[in-house]
């Protein structure tokens, strides 16, 4: 069950993609994508509902670089531009089994009021240069961010040969198949 | 006519019959059926709504209205007739459709109001209804287009007319005019209202105006009583259009009838309206008068003023009061709502007037001073739970029993005098007891009887000599004993004596006291037993111990006595001498001078005193002594012992027998009571019951506290608190417990006695003595004495002992409580970091820790290994001590796991291992070649390898340029760490007045301009690339005058040539000739077949064949690029030092047909392609550059064999112009990447930044004015390149003019051309071209100019253009030219330095790097922005519109062209230079030359033999020897004029082969560049089986080890 925290949003879609450290391939399932746009749910509690899966299985030979989820959120402002509404990286949980996960979004914030007007007017908000530089820390302390509302994330992890390489992620012994799946659910 | 107008004419008259009856009644039906189809039609409230309103305003505007109108008339009977059509069966179809069309109508009419009322558009019903109609008759679409133009009113009303007038106009339906309608107006109305509705508009109004006053004046009644009939008419359905028509017309015709309906309509509104009244109420806002309000016959009655409290009503505005009022007497008969004062019952203001929320504090206004938050500082906590170790099995299983018994107070303020005395006769008793048990003086004198009797003993055995001395000294030991011994005893007697008297004197004091206060109050008696003794044995035993004692006491005096006299000889027989010493010194000192005097009375001064003989002791004298002693110390003989025994058997005098200020006491006493608090680590955890006090002072509680303990315990202290009656009570004193042994358990331990004082001060008003205060026994109040409260507590402290006999310790002693943390740290941390090892041994020693106790094992082994000092206690101090526990592996073992190691390496981002992906999981599957050449790259680090370079000062210099690069690049990997947010965010600028007015141009521009601009391509950030995606696009357009062929087998010429003596080597004698032989090969053959091929990364694209010495391609060739390692990161991308070849060919086609006969069937022909010359682009530049464009002057070799240059045709003409014009060929290209990648330009201007931090050392202001300098420059042309200040190899900012100074060129080329200036500025600057170039961006990974200076740069033998340009301008100054630096733009190199010099009246720009000079006006400059200048003593900024060169004017005198950075306001300071004052030059080796030019003839040969591996290279000698001799003389020439004798040479030699080859010129830095020219030639191309080959090296040494290479490459061919 996800709870909106942000009814300000509407019509919004998001772009996820993965970081990952140079020990790490992805095998199977696509790296990066875009979600449906989602709308206000017409009840009371106007949820944001993306019920996006995706799904993914890695391979590395290093835990150095564990793969994070980025996702950026989009929708359409007042005078219907496209702009971001919210910057979110979270990492794949360790264990196997399934997470919930509740991502703080944020976006950068402008430089000035002057430009924080102008690029409201321009439909042109400040954005990262990548979505993958949230995900990192390098050169982050030059920015300024304001956050702005949630996305809940359903993760189903599996993990194989874990213990053989002598990691021991779980207490339980779920070393079946190796993939990380996983299904989300967003709001705003 | 048709026959349903026919009908519905029928139906008419038949209305019109009982019009008048059935009026009223059908009117009030047509009502409810109105409503109720509406109801039914689902219409919008608003609907609904707006037709009350209109039924309303119909019945009120009934009365008003007249009717003198025709149509007013027809209006109002209309209604009347139409209603009973339902009704008549007969006309049901016509009337179904007449119907039908009023409801479309009245739809449509409805829309209208609804759109003029909500401000909408129309809704889609009118519509639908115009799209009803089949013909355009006009009168259907007049609704829709009033709707949209017209505002409601004048619309409706109108189009209710124009409706009629049209329809009724029609001239197919229509034949009778209505009355009051002239046709003339009604055609022209019907024209132009079909055609165009707005004049119609205006017609209908002037038209209305005509027609009659009134009807404008009614047009709003009328507007409002359409709608309601048209509602009420359109409530039947409808089937057919043509019903529809067919009802217009009779709808025209019965037109009366239709309209009457507004009477019944209005009536029906005004029924509402009753009806409405009857369940609706407006309360009016009229103050109620007051009678209203209270019941009848009652005056009003004003409850405050008959001064009862009513308290402050509520503010609420009369009006709404009032309406209020109204309300309730309406609905309320009974007034309950009223008071007596005739208002509204009302609670008083439930406001208060100040606000009970404590306020708001903003952070400007000042706090109060309770409520401010004080900031206090954050107080360690320090645990003081120090658990029980190692004792986990029975934690908090001890137990600390704690006995309090009772407190005994020796002085409390209470205290009456007699307390005060009997306090002190029961301590003194107490005393007493305890002297009288330990006896001492019995002791003592026993001992002393003991020593005597030994004394006594001893003297016969004095007799043996031998034995004698140990005797006597045993003697002297005893009478040594024995006066010890004495004299602790007489103390003993004296304070048993003083003690007993004082205890006497006390209870006489006390005795007196009671008496004279006449009244007890303590029950102390004391007793003084006497034993009676026996004088006589008494008198005796004094006597003889008299006896004893002077005897004694005489021998030791008498010792003392022969002591003293002994010194006293010594002492006399010194001062005898002393005086025989003076006498003689005086003698002497008559003789000597008075001068000694004052030494000789310094001696007088010391002279010893003569000693005085001891005085013998009498031995009556001591015997009075000791008497004496004896009576004052001891018993006298015969005197009774005294034995004081204290009872409390006394009296106490009842407190009614008392004096008033004693009972006060005793009252005061029995208020008081007393309760112990018990503290266990300072935490109360028990207290006493509160006991009083009683009369004696003593309180007994008997109370026993089991204490469980889990701490430590640490301290125990029992409080002593007093309570005052009811009042508070006071804390008295603290006791402090020790902490037992652990060996006392419960029931062994022993009440002990605790003393407690208490520093109070208490002044009590009766006959307590008080606490603190003075107080005197005596009458007169003298010898007074101060008395602090005090007391002792008895109480016990001792370990539990469990159920099973278990004492409840904890298990390691209190004693070693405070090393117990030592020890725990020594346990945990081991044995690093304890540095007190010393300390620790000696407590250990000192404290008898017990070795064999388990818990001090690891302290008694460490102090057993700190005491024998083998152990290495560290004098430093260690940061991370606990480091070496958390090591699972040591160093070593780390790196030798390989995986360990190469993620090592990788994380330090070392290059070869930057980009590794998937480290493998286990050792053994990393392959040990993976680190192979990281370990030689680390081993050769040191190690100069000569195999590259073949000259060791080069090697040592590139090894120089490596690290210098290192060190580079390791800067520049922190900047790029440095982001800016530009960086990570991508952020719109503020858009300024020129961005909106572009935007706002943009608006109005073309969508389609006829002549569009081109638009900028967008950039792509390099990293997202993958391999393929960038590609690299060349447009060749055209190039300029391609060497042409020669006829290479003309007679003619070959004869001439070899006839010409080989020194004439002028260029005008073939030029004489040439004409012809052009003319001829121009009509005979073709002059050039040339080509392009490009090659990048060693891929090869080439265009077509074109024809002829000016060809024109203009194709484009797509290159593919790679980066190196897949690496496409901008870092990456600007070190890749790739160079684009364009080369030039010229395809040559040889028949090679054998057989003449042959040639009509078959062609045979090979192709040949020679090399024309070349250019060369770095990479690098296209990637800064983004693009280049223009055009190109080829590198053509100085001799290309078999061609000419076709400049021999005009050179005739004007020299100077065309020279420059056709010196060279030129080429035309266009080149960029695809898609446009973004050079990391932010990075370098991050690293200007950076760079700015550098130190400098310039003067603070002049480093301001460079930045305001460059400021204002860059604002003014931000385009244009200014420099101020650059970076020396060392890092430092360093202004720029101090690198211009005059140097002096080598001396050995001043030499060569001694009276030609020119020449020798020609020599110089082909020196300094010789000089390697290293491009910046290479070098020094595109983050900064270091700027060496001359000198360096000489000695590195490397640099680019700066560098280049510097040492060439300080060459010209020294040659005493007019020189500048020149900073600009240029094609290909972009923003690069230049030389300028003034030379006989025109402006020469010199390009450092090739050694080519241009006038100012050359078109082929490839200078093509100028930005400034720079000499030795100023900057010029170029502020001109243009920057060409051509445009130009280099007068730096003018302000304003130039802006100057020095000027009147700041003058130059004189800066001196940081070049050195000479340089110096060493002659080269010539040898070392030589044999460098054998080696990379070696070095070639075989490289070209590795290149044709399907083909057998032949070396023909005689020709490569040729070449060799040749080559001397181009070098001398700098590759001039020398063609054609070389040529002539050539042919003479090698007559019958056919020759092609060039010489190749480069500045020597390294093989693999020389490689890479010989292999772009494409010489080694050749295939025929026959193709010989000759290759020649020449290197020509300059002075500084600059080497010129010459390399000759030819490929012959024997000719047939």
């Amino acid at each position: 069950e996800i709870r909106p925290n942000f009814p300000e949003f509407d019509d919004l879609y998001c772009k996820y993609c993965f970081v990952y450290g140079q020990d790490w391939a992805p095998t199977s399932g696509l790296e990066e994508g875009i979600s449906q746009i989602t709308s206000k749910s017409a009840d009371v509690q106007h949820n944001l509902v993306w019920n996006f899966p995706i799904d993914i299985t890695f391979k590395s030979t290093n835990p150095f670089g564990w793969p994070q989820i980025v996702i950026s959120v989009y929708g359409p402002d007042v005078f219907g531009n496209d702009v971001v509404r919210g910057y979110g990286a979270v990492h794949v949980p360790f264990t196997p089994g399934r997470h919930k996960r509740t991502i703080p979004m944020f976006v950068p914030e402008s430089t000035s009021k002057l430009q924080k007007l102008t690029s409201w007017f321009m439909g042109r908000r400040p954005e990262y240069t990548d979505p993958k530089l949230i995900a990192q820390g390098e050169g982050r302390e030059v920015t300024r961010v304001r956050s702005q509302g949630f996305v809940t994330l359903l993760l189903n992890v599996v993990t194989k040969d874990m213990k053989k390489l002598g990691y021991d992620t779980s207490t339980l012994d779920m070393q079946t198949s190796s993939v990380i799946d996983m299904s989300e659910g967003i709001l705003k | 006519m048709s026959h349903q107008e026919e009908k519905v004419k029928i139906i008419s008259e038949e209305f019109v019959e009982n019009e008048d009856e059935e009026a009223e009644k059908l009117k009030k039906m047509k009502v409810q059926k109105q409503r109720r189809k509406k109801q039914m039609q689902d219409s919008s409230p608003e609907e609904q709504l707006e037709g009350a309103a209109n039924l309303g305003f119909q019945q009120e505007q009934q009365p008003d209205g007249s009717e003198p109108n025709l149509l007013n008339t027809t209006v109002r009977k209309g209604p009347r007739n139409l209603p009973p059509l339902p009704s008549t069966s007969r006309t049901g179809f016509a009337e179904f459709s007449m119907r039908e069309r009023m409801r479309e109508k009245l739809k449509a009419a409805r829309s209208k109001a609804e759109s003029a009322l909500l401000q909408e558009i129309p809704s889609p019903k009118p519509r639908s209804f115009v799209s009803l109609k089949e013909e355009g008759t006009g009168f259907d679409e007049e609704p829709g287009k009033n709707v949209l133009k017209e505002p409601q009113e004048e619309d409706s009303q109108r189009s209710a007319r124009v409706k009629f007038r049209d329809s009724g106009r029609k001239p197919k339906f229509k034949p009778q005019v209505p009355p009051g309608f002239p046709s003339a107006e009604e055609a022209y109305n019907f024209f132009t209202f079909n055609f165009d509705p707005e004049p119609e508009k205006d017609e209908t109004k002037d038209k209305s105006g005509e027609e009659s006053n009134q009807e404008v004046e009614e047009g709003e009644e009328e507007e409002e009583e359409e709608k309601p009939r048209q509602e009420e008419q359109g409530e039947e359905e409808l089937t057919n259009e043509k019903e529809a028509d067919a009802f217009l017309l009779d709808l025209d015709q019965t037109a009366p009838d239709f309209l009457a309906i507004r009477a019944a309509e209005y009536e029906s509104i005004h029924a509402i309206q009753h009806k409405e009244k009857e369940i609706l109420f407006r309360p009016s806002s009229v103050t109620v008068p007051i009678y209203k309000k209270i019941p009848e016959n009652m005056q009003p009655r004003y409850l405050e003023d008959e001064g009862l409290y009513t308290g402050e009503r509520p503010m609420v505005p009369r009006t709404n009061q009032n309406i209020m009022e109204n309300r309730l007497l309406i609905q309320e008969q009974e007034r309950k709502w009223f008071g007596d004062d005739g208002r509204i019952l009302a609670l008083p203001n439930p406001i208060k007037q100040f606000s009970t929320r404590p306020p708001i504090f903003s952070r400007e206004e000042v706090i109060e001073a309770g409520l401010e938050t004080l900031y206090k500082k954050a107080l360690n906590y320090v645990p003081n739970k120090q658990y029980i170790v190692g004792s986990g099995d029975s934690l908090g299983q001890f137990q600390l029993d704690i006995d309090i018994s009772g407190l005994i107070f020796t002085h409390h303020p209470c205290f009456s005098r007699e307390h005060v005395l009997a306090v002190k006769l029961a301590q003194l008793y107490d005393q007493y007891l305890a002297r009288r048990q330990r006896n001492q003086t019995k002791f003592l004198t026993d001992k002393l009887n003991a020593l005597r009797n030994a004394v006594q003993t001893l003297p016969d055995s004095t007799k043996p000599p031998g034995s004698g001395h140990t005797t006597r000294e045993s003697v002297n030991k005893y009478k040594f004993e024995i006066r010890q011994t004495r004299r602790l005893r007489d103390a003993e007697e004296e304070k048993d004596r003083t003690l007993l008297k004082t205890i006497i004197k006390v209870w006489k004091e006390m005795k007196s006291l009671r008496d004279f206060q006449k009244f007890t109050n303590t029950p102390v008696k004391l007793f003084l037993r006497k034993e009676e003794v026996d004088w006589k044995i008494d008198e005796k035993a004094f006597e003889a111990e008299i006896q004893t004692e002077t005897n004694e006491l005489f021998e030791e005096h008498e010792e003392e006595y022969e002591k003293k006299m002994e010194a006293y000889r010594a002492e006399y027989q010194d001062w005898k001498a002393w005086r025989k010493a003076q006498r003689i010194k005086k003698k002497k000192k008559k003789t000597t001078e008075e001068q000694d005097e004052v030494t000789e009375e310094t001696e007088h001064g010391e002279e010893p005193v003569k000693p005085t003989p001891p005085v013998p002791i009498d031995r009556s004298t001591i015997e009075q002594q000791v008497r004496e002693r004896a009576l004052h110390n001891r018993r006298k003989p015969g005197e009774p012992i005294l034995v004081p025994e204290l009872s409390l058997a006394g009296n106490v005098t009842p407190t009614e027998l008392c004096p008033r200020a004693e009972i006060l006491r005793r009252e005061d006493v029995r208020k008081r009571s007393i309760f112990l608090k018990v503290l266990f680590n300072n935490k109360e955890v028990s207290r006493t019951v509160s006991r009083q006090i009683g009369m004696d002072f003593r309180v007994h509680f008997g109370q026993i506290f089991n204490l469980q303990i889990h701490n430590w315990p640490e301290s125990l202290i029992l409080q002593v608190y007093e309570t005052a009656g009811y009042g508070s009570t006071n804390l008295l004193a603290e006791v402090f417990l020790p902490i037992p042994e652990t060996t006392v358990f419960t029931g062994k331990a022993s009440i002990e006695e605790v003393e407690f004082s208490s520093n109070q001060h208490v002044a009590l008003d009766h006959e307590g003595v008080g606490s603190g205060e003075p107080f005197s026994f005596e009458a007169d109040g003298s010898n007074k004495m101060i008395l602090m409260t005090s007391g002792r507590v008895s109480n016990s402290v001792a370990w539990a002992v469990g159920e099973n006999g278990v004492p409840l310790i904890p298990p390691a002693s209190q004693r070693s409580l405070g090393i117990r943390r030592k020890v725990d740290a020594i346990a945990s941390i081991g044995a690093s970091s304890l540095t007190d090892m010393k300390k620790l041994a000696k407590w250990a020693a000192e404290s008898k820790l017990d070795p064999n106790d388990p818990n001090n094992a690891s302290l008694m082994q460490l102090i057993t290994v700190a005491t024998s000092g083998d152990t290495y206690v560290p004098e430093f101090f260690r940061l991370e001590q606990l480091q070496q526990e958390f090591n699972f592996a040591s160093d070593e073992e780390l790196n030798r796991s390989k995986r360990f190691r190469l993620l090592y390496l990788r994380a330090l981002e070392v290059p070869e291992f930057r980009n590794f992906k998937q480290v493998p999981i286990y050792d053994r599957e990393i392959m040990e070649k993976v680190f192979q050449d990281y370990e030689k790259r680390i081993r050769d680090r040191g190690v100069i390898e000569t195999k590259n370079h073949l000259d060791v000062h080069r090697a040592r210099v590139a090894k120089y340029l490596q690290q210098v690069r290192e060190s580079v690049i390791n800067r520049f990997l922190i900047a790029k760490r440095h982001l800016l947010l530009s960086d990570l965010v991508v952020e719109e600028d503020v858009p300024n007045i020129s961005i909106l007015g572009a935007s706002l141009f943009k608006l109005a521009e073309q969508k389609r301009p006829l002549k569009p601009r081109r638009k900028g391509r967008k950039k792509v950030p390099a990293q997202n690339l993958s391999d393929g995606d960038i590609k690299l696009l060349v447009n060749i357009l055209r190039a300029y005058d391609i060497p042409v062929r020669k006829p290479s087998s003309s007679k003619l010429q070959q004869t001439s040539r070899s006839l010409r003596p080989f020194s004439e080597t002028f260029v005008t004698s073939p030029s004489m000739q040439s004409p012809a032989h052009t003319v001829d090969t121009v009509l005979s053959q073709v002059l050039v077949r040339p080509f392009v091929e490009v090659s990048f990364q060693r891929t090869v694209c080439h265009t077509t064949t074109a024809e002829g010495p000016n060809p024109s391609w203009n194709e484009e060739l797509e290159l593919p690029f790679r980066a190196p390692n897949s690496d496409y990161s901008t870092a990456s991308m600007q070190s890749v030092k790739d160079d684009i070849f364009i080369n030039i060919f010229d395809e040559v086609l040889y028949d090679i047909l054998e057989d003449d006969r042959e040639r009509g069937s078959g062609i045979h022909t090979r192709i040949e392609r020679h090399w024309l010359g070349s250019v060369r682009i770095p990479f690098s530049t296209l990637y800064f550059q983004g693009r280049i464009d223009g055009t190109f002057k080829i590198d053509i070799p100085p001799v290309l064999l078999g061609y000419s240059k076709e400049k021999n045709l005009i050179s005739e003409r004007d020299f100077d112009s065309v020279r420059s014009l056709s010196d060279g060929t030129y080429i035309t290209l266009f080149m960029t990447i695809e898609p446009h990648l973004v050079p990391g330009e932010s990075v370098r201007e991050k690293m200007t930044d950076m760079l700015k931090k550098f130190d400098s050392q310039e003067d603070e202001k002049l480093l301001q004015a460079t930045e305001k300098f460059q400021v204002e420059c860059a604002q003014k042309f931000p385009k244009r390149q200014c420099l101020t200040t650059v970076t020396d190899l060392s890092g430092k900012t360093i202004f720029i003019t101090r690198y211009l100074k005059p140097l002096n060129p080598p001396q050995e080329l001043l030499d060569m051309h001694p009276n030609n200036p020119q020449a020798t500025a020609e020599l110089v600057a082909r020196y300094v071209a010789l000089i390697p170039f290293l491009p910046d961006s290479v070098s020094f990974t595109e983050t900064c100019d270091l700027w060496s200076t001359s000198d360096q740069f000489l000695e590195l033998l490397a640099g680019d253009e700066e560098e280049h340009a510097v040492l060439l301008c300080n060459y010209f100054l020294s040659l005493g030219k007019k020189a500048w630096l020149m900073m600009g733009t240029a094609i290909p190199e972009g923003p690069t330095a230049y030389v300028l010099t003034w030379e006989r009246s025109q402006y020469l720009i010199w390009n450092p790097c090739s050694g080519r000079f241009y006038g100012q006006f050359d078109t082929f400059c490839p200078l093509k922005s100028v930005g400034c200048l720079i000499s030795s003593d100023n900057i010029w900024f170029n502020i001109q519109q243009h920057d060409s060169p051509m445009r130009i004017n280099f007068d730096v005198t003018k302000p304003k062209l130039w802006k100057s950075f020095f000027s009147r306001n700041l003058p130059y300071p004189g800066l001196s230079s940081v070049q050195p004052g000479e340089l110096v030059y060493q002659c080269t080796d010539k040898a070392a030359a030589s044999e460098l030019q054998d080696r990379i003839e070696k070095i070639l040969k075989e490289k070209i033999m590795e290149w044709r591996p399907r083909h057998i290279t032949r070396w023909n000698r005689y020709c490569t020897s040729t070449l060799r001799h040749f080559l001397p003389l181009l070098e001398k020439n700098q590759g001039k004029d020398v063609e054609d004798d070389h040529r002539a040479e050539l042919l003479r030699q090698l007559g019958d082969y056919r020759f092609s080859g060039f010489p190749i010129h480069m500045a020597f830095s390294e093989v693999k560049p020389l490689i890479e020219a010989v292999y772009s030639t494409g010489v080694h191309n050749i295939d025929i089986s026959n193709v010989e080959f000759a290759l020649a090296v020449y290197v020509h040494a300059y002075p500084k080890n600059v080497l010129s290479v010459w390399i000759y490459v030819a490929s012959l061919v024997r000719n047939k």
